[in-house]
């Protein structure tokens, strides 16, 4: 491989990588800007996004799965789109319940109090994977080993898009990152820019107490955002089992723990800082597992994050934070 | 703006300590395996077995599988030495929050051991990283400790670790630790003569940066060198990331026609499997027997493995084990009702090893105490046991050299060649 070939394979790991935990951070930086918490249990609502996924994909058969690379690639993206909507809905609606259950009451009590809370929901959403993991199916390895990595199977046909003998290799699951996670990022934007709904959102953010006293439903603003948030997570949980074809009852905490740091890097609160962040994270990983090595890959997506913390503490596109009393 | 403040360090340090601390999981479940029921654990009345292997995370399967074969040791001497009944308890040395072997409970299982008279023999670890731990503990109260699956070789011999191993396991300078199976420098250079075999040129040694893989990755490495092999690159894992695409790009670039993984499923073998061959790296994989579990298969996928990744082994898969082994094997099918995993024959022997010198004390007439269960345990010679015969060397390690380099076939280990 020549330097040039390498480094275009390494910028489209780091972006399909990037993508997806943008789009995970997408779920954070929105809670957060809504109702100031930091929802630890985000990773672990993707967590269950990908066994549901993988359930929905072992009831189908392994065989139809299989079966998918004759019936077509129509059948394979249908199935995948299946997916990411099935496992949204499932991650919204899950998110929309904890914040109903848990985070609602809370609303008016200390931050710290709200983020234990969200420590404890994070627990027991591991818990419920781990079980989940347990179930006697096939596609979960029979259940026998509740904490072992499961296999997820290839949707997509894994051929070569830029012919066997390239060098760089493109896969269908690169181009099917970049074909679900850019509309729903330029959705998203519109969304908040051009609707209602997401007028309230933006003012919400700025001054809850404000927004509400102009007649703003802000409880109904808070669902839309934790069902956004949560379906974004899904989406990405989906991508992610796709992509690296294993899920684990441990995914999201790595997921999680990228996602947050890309949030916090672009700007907690900002959408476009959370997705710049993301696929900022995704690179720098690539590119220090080229470049550096991969053991010293970790320092460097943290030693990153505190130099822009420290010469700017509000992230990359952060907003000027108003001041609390 | 100070609420902020504390707001983000607490997120950080709280993202960074284990996200989950929820019950753990250790499952001390006595077996009651004698005719009497209930017996207070006090000296002289039972003797305690424990074992302390991963019971949480991937390694639960080959975990159970080594259980079933202690059971089995001590079901057939009757579940007791004379009148003395053995009551055995299987603890868990992991935590799910690491999905693996966790330092904290392994200390916390050694202090357990120490602090209860009954224990007269501790059977684990299956991790060598957590073997450290134990040992030292275990030493300085003279409990006598055999480990089924321990391979680096640092923990008994001088030369392949830090200065001070292995004496630092050893506070009471008496030798503690046994252990019934092959020691990777027996097991690195096997693959690495294989690694020949198969006509690797350049080659790429990866490890997860534990004790035991990195241990046996170094060994691989040197004998690859003294194969005449180019090392085209050494590299240490993070064993949680999502993928390790980027470094197959890598890998391919630097020319790598064979990959060494000196590591095991629950540090991401299988991610690392899917990931050179979804990549394009036309390479053959060699991993060590932290691998030699259906786990891994699972975890990989059968499409990832077949024809490229070939695992070695301390011994033979369980169909092929002969004499007292195959009726081990026989047995095992008949209680369990399933295939042994690979190290079910080694927590056998462990099991029966201790209990073999506890009988021997018995019929001897000697009391059965701690100090007289390690010295009688250290003294097995040309013992006759499922793995053929053998004994404990002068380190404590076994005389038994036999291994295997295994391959998978349509989901299944298949033994592709056996070195003696």
């Amino acid at each position: 491989m020549t330097d040039t070939e390498v480094f275009l394979q390494q910028v489209i790991y780091g972006l399909s990588n990037g993508m997806i935990i943008a789009l995970v951070a997408l779920g954070y930086t929105m809670v957060y800007g809504i109702v100031e918490l930091i929802n630890f249990a985000h990773g672990d609502v993707f967590t269950l996004g990908g066994f549901l996924a993988l359930t929905i994909v072992g009831g189908l058969g392994a065989a139809a799965v299989l079966d998918m690379n004759t019936l077509g690639e129509t059948s394979n993206w249908m199935l995948l789109f299946g997916l990411v909507v099935g496992a949204g809905l499932f991650c919204g609606g899950l998110n929309v319940a904890i914040d109903k259950v848990v985070y609602k009451p809370l609303r008016r009590a200390p931050k710290l109090t709200q983020l234990v809370a969200a420590i404890g929901v994070s627990f027991i959403l591991v818990n419920i994977a781990l079980f989940w993991g347990g179930v006697p199916m096939d596609a979960l390895g029979g259940g026998n080993a509740a904490a072992a990595p499961k296999d997820f199977p290839e949707i997509l046909e894994g051929t070569n898009l830029l012919g066997e003998e390239s060098n760089v290799v493109l896969r269908l699951e690169d181009v099917a990152i970049f074909a679900i996670t850019v509309p729903l990022m330029i959705g998203l934007t519109l969304f908040v820019k051009k609707t209602r709904l997401g007028r309230g959102m933006r003012a919400t953010a700025q001054n809850p107490i404000a927004a509400k006293l102009m007649g703003i439903d802000t409880d109904r603003v808070i669902s839309a955002t934790f069902l956004i948030g949560g379906f974004l997570g899904g989406a990405a949980s989906v991508m992610w089992s796709v992509y690296n074809n294993t899920i684990s009852f441990q995914m999201g905490f790595r997921a999680g723990m990228d996602a947050f740091t890309a949030a916090v890097l672009g700007g907690i609160g900002s959408m476009p800082g959370a997705m710049l962040g993301g696929i900022l994270i995704g690179l720098i990983r690539a590119m220090s597992d080229q470049y550096i090595e991969t053991q010293w890959t970790n320092v460097v997506v943290f030693g990153v994050l505190i130099l822009i913390l420290v010469f700017r503490p509000s992230g990359l596109l952060g907003l000027k934070q108003r001041e609390k009393v | 703006m100070l609420t902020r403040r504390l707001l983000t360090v607490l997120a950080l340090t709280s993202l960074f300590a284990p996200a989950a601390t929820f019950a753990q999981s250790v499952s001390a479940k006595p077996v009651e395996a004698g005719s009497k029921s209930g017996a207070a654990s006090k000296s002289g009345d039972v003797i305690k077995i424990v074992s302390s292997l991963p019971r949480t995370g991937s390694a639960n399967a080959q975990t159970t599988s080594m259980v079933n074969g202690i059971k089995m040791a001590i079901t057939e001497v009757g579940g007791a030495i004379g009148a003395q009944k053995i009551v055995y308890e299987d603890w868990d040395d992991a935590s799910p929050q690491r999905g693996n072997w966790d330092p904290a409970v392994e200390a916390q299982n050694a202090d357990k051991a120490v602090g209860d008279a009954a224990v007269m023999a501790y059977i684990g670890t299956y991790n060598s990283g957590a073997a450290k731990i134990s040992m030292p503990k275990l030493n300085a109260a003279g409990i006598v400790m055999v480990s089924p699956a321990n391979t680096a070789p640092s923990l008994t011999k001088e030369g392949f670790g830090e200065a001070n191993e292995p004496a630092v396991y050893r506070p009471a300078g008496k030798i503690n630790y046994f252990r019934v199976v092959p020691t990777d420098d027996v097991q690195g250079a096997v693959a690495a003569d294989y690694a020949k075999e198969l006509g690797a040129k350049k080659v790429f040694v990866l490890n997860d940066r534990e004790v035991y893989g990195k241990g046996v990755a170094g060994v691989f490495e040197k004998r690859a060198k003294e194969n005449g092999l180019e090392i085209v690159g050494v590299e240490g894992i993070d064993p949680k990331a999502s993928n390790y695409k980027s470094l197959v790009t890598k890998m391919k670039q630097a020319g790598a026609d064979l990959v060494y993984f000196g590591g095991t499923t629950q540090t991401n073998a299988g991610q690392l499997a899917k990931d050179i061959s979804s990549g394009g790296l036309r390479a053959k994989l060699i991993v060590p027997d932290g691998c030699y579990e259906k786990a891994f298969i699972e975890a990989a996928g059968n499409r990832a493995l077949e024809g490229r990744c070939f695992i070695t082994f301390g011994g033979v898969e369980p169909k092929a084990l002969t004499g007292k082994g195959k009726d081990f094997y026989e047995n095992y099918k008949k209680t369990y009702g399933g295939e042994p995993e690979g190290y079910a024959v080694y927590g056998y022997e462990a099991a029966k090893v201790v209990i073999a010198a506890m009988q021997r004390l018995y019929e001897a007439g000697k009391p059965i105490t701690r100090a007289s269960v390690l010295e009688e345990v250290g003294r097995t010679k040309d013992f006759t046991g499922a793995l053929g015969t053998w004994s404990f060397d002068a380190n404590g390690d076994t005389t038994n050299r036999t291994m295997s380099v295994n391959t998978v076939k349509s989901g299944e280990f298949v033994s592709v060649k056996v070195v003696n």
